[in-house]
């Protein structure tokens, strides 16, 4: 099928463009950096819609406008703010461990960074396709806790260590949930590799073809991936009523914004793992038989794909955030200890019960699907 | 048994108030925006007419005021924002009279307490809803509210307008001296059936004395 709109078309050419004129080794660090400086600069363009986005949705649910004097539509507004965040002065702290002070961002930053360049964008647009590509994402985006628990205690600050060490133990207790709940859907796909499962689900996505199961996992993952954000109603590491910032307390400027930037990083990474585990990834919406509808939806680039579903799960959480109160920390524990920990054990067993009898919809209508 | 169905209940409420309250807030995303932009907005605004905003004294076509000059808003102003300065005229008639000069009103000083509004008894001034004060500088605030030129209106055409607190009157005295006139009447006209009187209707004391002290002060102004 044609897709004249792909990236992929780009790449493909620039590449037998430079393997026509240097050797291999060239080649290949060329493409490197290249590769390193786009994702670089997806990244920072992101977390920019992002910012923008959740402060006008943000707006919405509360009856307000929202950015609206820079720019048309206050659309350069975050640019703005980026501006002005570049430009502060980095505060050094008094009697604060400087090493891990100055550390602890980039620990964030990085393990975002490590994530972000595992996801699988659009057709081509993948920069690593690790075999074990779940596993991966799962291991590197825990890495950022370290940030965080770093940044707390080399602040030389109170509010800053009670607040990363609530981090710490709602970062660990969610991240069990959320490996399970990938676990669940590893069983339903036979692979960690993010292509072949992003293949696997051309005509069905794994949100149906696990029907019940299926559907109880993204609930848990939403709402794990949420916690792990620091967002919503899970934000009481940085509850500004009872600790001025939380882990970040400290920080100015740069180092401020590179917190800043991984929050909202974070945020999109959580959806848009979501999106190819249990959405179809950059797929387009197709339908055995529909060859018609099959050609137009193709006709749509895959990136194009990728970014609207991430963006419905991305608004999804905003209204998550603006619709519950924070949970203590008892409740928080509770939450996960009680509930989503038992109903994900039982629920990886149902899913493992459901493929090993035939019972997914592929299995069971597979004209349909 | 119990505490596992307390479990599940506990669990599925939970999910059916969770989903109950991102109902709520997904209709509050439509609702109209309240945001007011203002300096865009300013010919559709709409600012309460009982927004007190600046002090005015107003004037008629004929340049005239109802100002007398009494000084009673400038003796109730808390923070002397009032300085009403008056001048000796003679009328034709021949008779002396003190009439405004100046009334100066220093905005940056107002608390907008509008006591001046309230106790002025010829009712010449009043607040004004015009909103957008700020000025560059200080001196701009201290304002003159007479015109250039004005005079006092004829005394018969300034008609104050009647304030609700005169026409409240406390209502609780009037039926308690109806009830007891017939009584009390009948006291002071016959004084021969008074004691028969006292004996068949056993008064308090309380009454009994105020019937005394009503006949007492009709027999002074009668003298």
């Amino acid at each position: 099928m044609q897709q004249p709109l792909e990236i992929s078309n780009l790449t493909t050419w620039l590449d037998t463009a430079l393997r026509s004129g240097l050797p291999t080794f060239w080649v290949l660090l060329i493409e490197f950096v290249l590769v390193g400086v786009a994702l670089l600069a997806a990244y920072a363009v992101i977390a920019l819609i992002l910012i923008y986005a959740e402060r006008k949705i943000t707006a919405f649910f509360q009856a307000r406008i929202g950015p609206n004097r820079v720019g048309k539509y206050g659309l350069i507004q975050s640019v703005a703010d980026m501006i002005k965040i570049l430009l502060k002065e980095i505060v050094k702290i008094n009697r604060a461990d400087r090493f891990l002070f100055f550390a602890a961002p980039v620990f964030m930053i990085v393990a975002s960074m490590l994530t972000f360049g595992a996801i699988p964008f659009g057709q081509g647009l993948h920069a690593v396709d690790f075999n074990i590509g779940v596993l991966y994402v799962t291991a590197v985006s825990s890495l950022g806790i370290i940030g965080v628990l770093l940044a707390g205690w080399s602040s030389n600050n109170k509010y800053a260590m009670i607040g990363a060490m609530r981090s710490g133990a709602q970062f660990v207790s969610y991240e069990l949930s959320a490996g399970f709940a990938l676990m669940t859907i590893v069983v339903l796909a036979g692979t960690m590799q993010f292509s072949t499962m992003i293949e696997g689900q051309r005509y069905c996505w794994n949100l149906f073809n696990g029907h019940i199961s299926s559907m109880i996992a993204f609930v848990l993952y939403l709402i794990s991936g949420h916690a792990e954000t620091n967002r919503g109603p899970f934000d009481l590491p940085e509850a500004e009523s009872e600790l001025t910032a939380g882990y970040h307390t400290e920080y100015s400027g740069l180092q401020f914004g590179f917190y800043y930037l991984a929050e909202y990083l974070n945020m999109f990474i959580i959806a848009s793992i979501a999106t190819t585990v249990f959405l179809g990834g950059y797929l387009p919406i197709q339908v055995h038989g529909w060859d018609g509808f099959n050609q137009i939806m193709t006709y749509i680039p895959t990136y194009v794909w990728f970014f609207g579903k991430t963006a419905v799960l991305i608004f999804l959480s905003l209204w998550v955030r603006w619709s519950f109160p924070r949970l203590r920390i008892d409740q928080l524990l509770n939450l996960e200890w009680k509930y989503l920990l038992p109903i994900n054990l039982v629920n990886i067993l149902v899913m493992v019960i459901i493929v090993l009898s035939g019972l997914t919809l592929t299995d069971l209508l597979p004209g349909l699907f | 048994m119990s505490s596992i169905l307390k479990y599940f209940s506990g669990l599925f409420t939970g999910i059916g108030s969770l989903l109950g309250g991102m109902a709520v807030t997904w209709k509050e995303l439509w609702t109209k925006k309240v945001t007011q932009q203002y300096p865009e907005n300013r010919d559709t605004l709409v600012i309460s007419d009982r927004f007190r905003c600046e002090l005015t004294m107003p004037h008629d076509e004929n340049n005239e005021h109802a100002c007398t000059a009494c000084g009673i808003c400038e003796m109730n102003c808390p923070n002397g924002t009032i300085t009403v300065n008056t001048k000796m005229i003679e009328t034709e008639d021949g008779k002396k009279k003190k009439v405004l000069d100046t009334y100066i009103w220093d905005l940056g000083m107002c608390t907008f307490c509008n006591l001046c509004v309230l106790t002025c008894p010829s009712n010449a001034i009043k607040f004004e809803n015009t909103f957008e004060n700020a000025v560059f500088t200080r001196s701009k605030l201290v304002q003159q509210l007479n015109h250039e030129g004005s005079k006092m209106r004829e005394k018969k055409k300034a008609e104050k307008p009647v304030t609700p607190i005169v026409t409240v009157k406390p209502p609780v005295v009037e039926p308690v001296v109806e009830t007891k006139a017939p009584v009390t009447e009948s006291n002071a006209k016959t004084e021969d059936t008074a004691v028969e009187a006292k004996a068949t209707v056993t008064e308090p004391l309380s009454e009994i004395l105020a019937s005394v002290a009503k006949k007492a002060k009709a027999e002074t102004t009668e003298n």
